[in-house]
């Protein structure tokens, strides 16, 4: 029994009534007496517009997945399903010329420090932000949630300046410690949602029974706020994965770029040579983790993207 | 033993009534300890001293080097030095006049022009996403899933994706049968960039703004329309206005975030393009040019732009982002959610709660 069930019952209780009313006044619907027709016209129009949703969203994924699948050759080809299907496109991305098999665990190894740094820190702090009394209490997370929207490259130009100069360029931690700008506010807001709906009764109960705060902290609430704090891992992870302006200053080698660098720098010898199989099989590598991630854990992606806004 | 507390508290923490947190808060802040503040400062300040690192010292550091400019020259001895010299605001007073003015005013131009561009029709379109999702009864999380693809694709690859089908010869121009060279200079590469941006965030507003739908109760729906109230009145009068303080609030996200707008342009048209050239790209290009106090300049002119525009944002409109509003806001809205949990919500839940609750306090003791 988690919040996220809570919010899902919430949403399956509400829901029903809400499109159910509006369904119904269509003008003049309750006098023609023909209520059949009309909902079934409705119905259509609500699954034409269904249609039209999956349309937008997934075409242009399906584009680029469709020409990653074609041979150079016809590579330039309309048709919805790749002719003479082939993995050509994904054989060069992985030959060893253009590092992208590098590039891939460099993004890894540095979205999942990034996470991981951002999470430790985020735990403790949305703990004492919920939990705790003390002052300044909602100015520091002010603070702390402004800084999110601080615009990167303010961070990348004084900072690429800072590491120059301590040799920090083409290094993990040039990546990694300036990803915590955005990953840290993120984190902090998404915990500090969740365990502030967390009832603290239990913490409470804890306590009564002769659990110190830490206790009571690590015991009681680190297991309920566990689902908040993986969705919030999820998050913060697809945003250090996409990260790109950062990994494009700080890098310019490419043993340690990242895989959004790196195929933004897959370019053929002009302009009209770009190897676009190969763009779009690499774009299609770095995305499937993603989509994949997305389709197992949408309820909770889409709990954690609320959280922050609509509460 | 346990007996004693855990049931009544298995019982509230099934439907926390507003009175059981409410009277909970002034109670407790109270009795605020010093050790409490003490506990919090300590817990805190790892993350503040990062952000400190991270954020406030590179903006310090920004402001200090754009008072400074490197004039490559000889030195006494004959050897090529790059000297910075204290220039006071000569960097910003450049930024309006000139060449570089020219650009930075270009620059400035295009950022708002996208900024306002996308950020209108990205809320036009979500707001029909997220109307259209209210409504679906089955295959809602199949579309749930389908709207979250184009938020997870990163830009760098949404960029190429669409230089892919912007290509001269590409599925665009194929379909429109149209020859228009979209990723050159031009108008043209300004509609690709708003297309490519407007795919990738609206339906991010649409998710925000369902969610804000979904807590409006079904009631409120119900009487408008005993009262005679249309489809369209209804929007105008109930869902719009609810839903408006969530609407602010992406609102204000997506445009800070199309303020710094970078990878898409990017790679979509690519560096010093003058017709989709932000304020990012400006600076992250001059400080490739190793000129960094003009970098830096840019850097915090567009730093103040998003600052005042958050500021006019919440001031203004009284979008509510975050402090002490939204938690007062919060203990109310998951009082009412858990009080609609609790009509839908089996026994058996609550008994399950309230085991696992002994389980754990037994734990714990």
């Amino acid at each position: 029994m988690t919040i996220s069930d809570l919010r899902n019952a919430a949403a399956d209780s509400g829901a029903p009534d809400a499109p159910k009313a509006s369904a119904a006044v269509v003008p003049g619907s309750s006098k023609t007496g023909k209520p059949k027709a009309k909902r079934t016209w409705r119905s259509y129009s609500v699954y034409a517009g269904l249609a039209l949703i999956f349309a937008y969203c997934l075409a242009p994924f399906y584009w680029m997945l469709v020409s990653s699948l074609r041979r150079t050759a016809d590579i330039f080809d309309n048709t919805l399903l790749p002719a003479p299907f082939s993995l050509e496109n994904y054989a060069k991305v992985f030959d060893g010329s253009t590092m992208f098999g590098q590039a891939l665990l460099n993004s890894l190894i540095v979205a999942g420090t990034t996470t991981t740094f951002a999470l430790v820190l985020g735990v403790f702090a949305a703990y004492a932000i919920s939990r705790l009394n003390f002052r300044f209490k909602s100015r520091i997370l002010g603070v702390i949630i402004a800084t999110s929207m601080f615009p990167g490259i303010s961070v990348v130009v004084p900072l690429l300046r800072l590491f120059t100069d301590i040799g920090w360029i083409n290094t993990y931690q040039a990546m990694i410690v300036p990803n915590l700008s955005f990953a840290i506010p993120l984190a902090v807001w998404n915990l500090t949602t969740f365990m502030k709906a967390l009832p603290f009764d239990l913490e409470e109960a804890a306590m009564i029974d002769g659990c110190t705060k830490w206790q009571a902290f690590r015991r009681v609430l680190l297991p309920l706020a566990a689902p908040g704090v993986f969705t919030t891992a999820i998050l913060t992870f697809i945003h250090s994965w996409n990260e790109f302006i950062i990994a494009l200053s700080m890098i310019n080698d490419p043993k340690i770029q990242t895989a959004t660098v790196a195929i933004s720098k897959f370019t053929g010898a002009t302009e009209f040579q770009a190897p676009f199989g190969e763009q779009m099989a690499a774009g299609v590598i770095v995305t499937v983790p993603l989509v994949i991630m997305v389709l197992v854990f949408q309820r909770r992606i889409v709990e954690g993207l609320t959280a922050g806004a609509s509460k | 033993m346990t007996t004693t507390t855990a049931p009544p508290a298995g019982a509230q923490t099934g439907t926390p009534q507003p009175g059981t947190s409410q009277p909970d808060s002034p109670r407790r802040r109270g009795k605020r300890s010093p050790g409490e503040g003490r506990m919090a400062a300590m817990l805190l300040s790892p993350t503040l001293l990062v952000l400190a690192l991270v954020i406030v010292y590179p903006l310090l550091s920004a402001v200090h080097q754009s008072l400074f400019r490197a004039e490559s020259g000889l030195d006494a001895d004959g050897f090529v030095s790059d000297v910075e010299s204290f220039v006071g605001l000569a960097n910003y007073a450049d930024l309006f006049v000139g060449e570089s003015g020219r650009r930075f005013l270009n620059a400035f131009a295009n950022t708002t022009f996208f900024t306002v561009t996308t950020v209108f029709l990205e809320t036009v379109l979500g707001l029909c996403l997220a109307l259209a999702m209210n409504r679906a009864f089955r295959g809602r999380s199949f579309l749930r899933a389908s709207i979250l693809v184009p938020w997870a694709v990163p830009t760098a690859v949404s960029g190429l994706l669409w230089r892919w089908i912007f290509q001269s010869d590409g599925i665009a121009n194929t379909m429109l049968g149209s020859e228009i060279l979209w990723t050159a200079e031009g108008n043209a590469s300004k509609v690709a960039v708003i297309i490519a941006e407007v795919w990738k965030t609206a339906p991010f507003i649409g998710l925000l703004v369902l969610a804000g739908m979904q807590v409006i109760p079904g009631e409120v729906y119900e009487a408008a329309r005993i009262d005679g109230a249309g489809w369209w009145r209804q929007l105008g009068s109930i869902t719009l206005p609810l839903v408006k303080p969530t609407l602010l609030v992406a609102v204000l996200f997506r445009m800070l975030d199309a303020l710094r707008m970078f990878d898409l342009p990017f790679v979509l048209i690519g560096p010093g393009k003058e017709s989709v050239e932000t304020l990012s790209m400006l600076a992250w290009d001059e400080s490739n040019q190793l000129r960094y106090g003009s970098a830096s300049a840019f850097a915090v002119m567009l730093f103040l732009y998003v600052a005042v525009v958050a500021i006019v944002f919440v001031k203004v409109l009284g979008a509510d982002v975050t402090g002490a509003k939204e938690l007062k806001l919060l203990s109310k809205k998951t009082a009412r959610k858990n009080r609609l949990a609790a009509q839908a919500a089996s026994n058996a839940e609550q008994t399950d709660l309230a085991n696992s609750q002994q389980k754990k306090a037994e734990a714990t003791r």
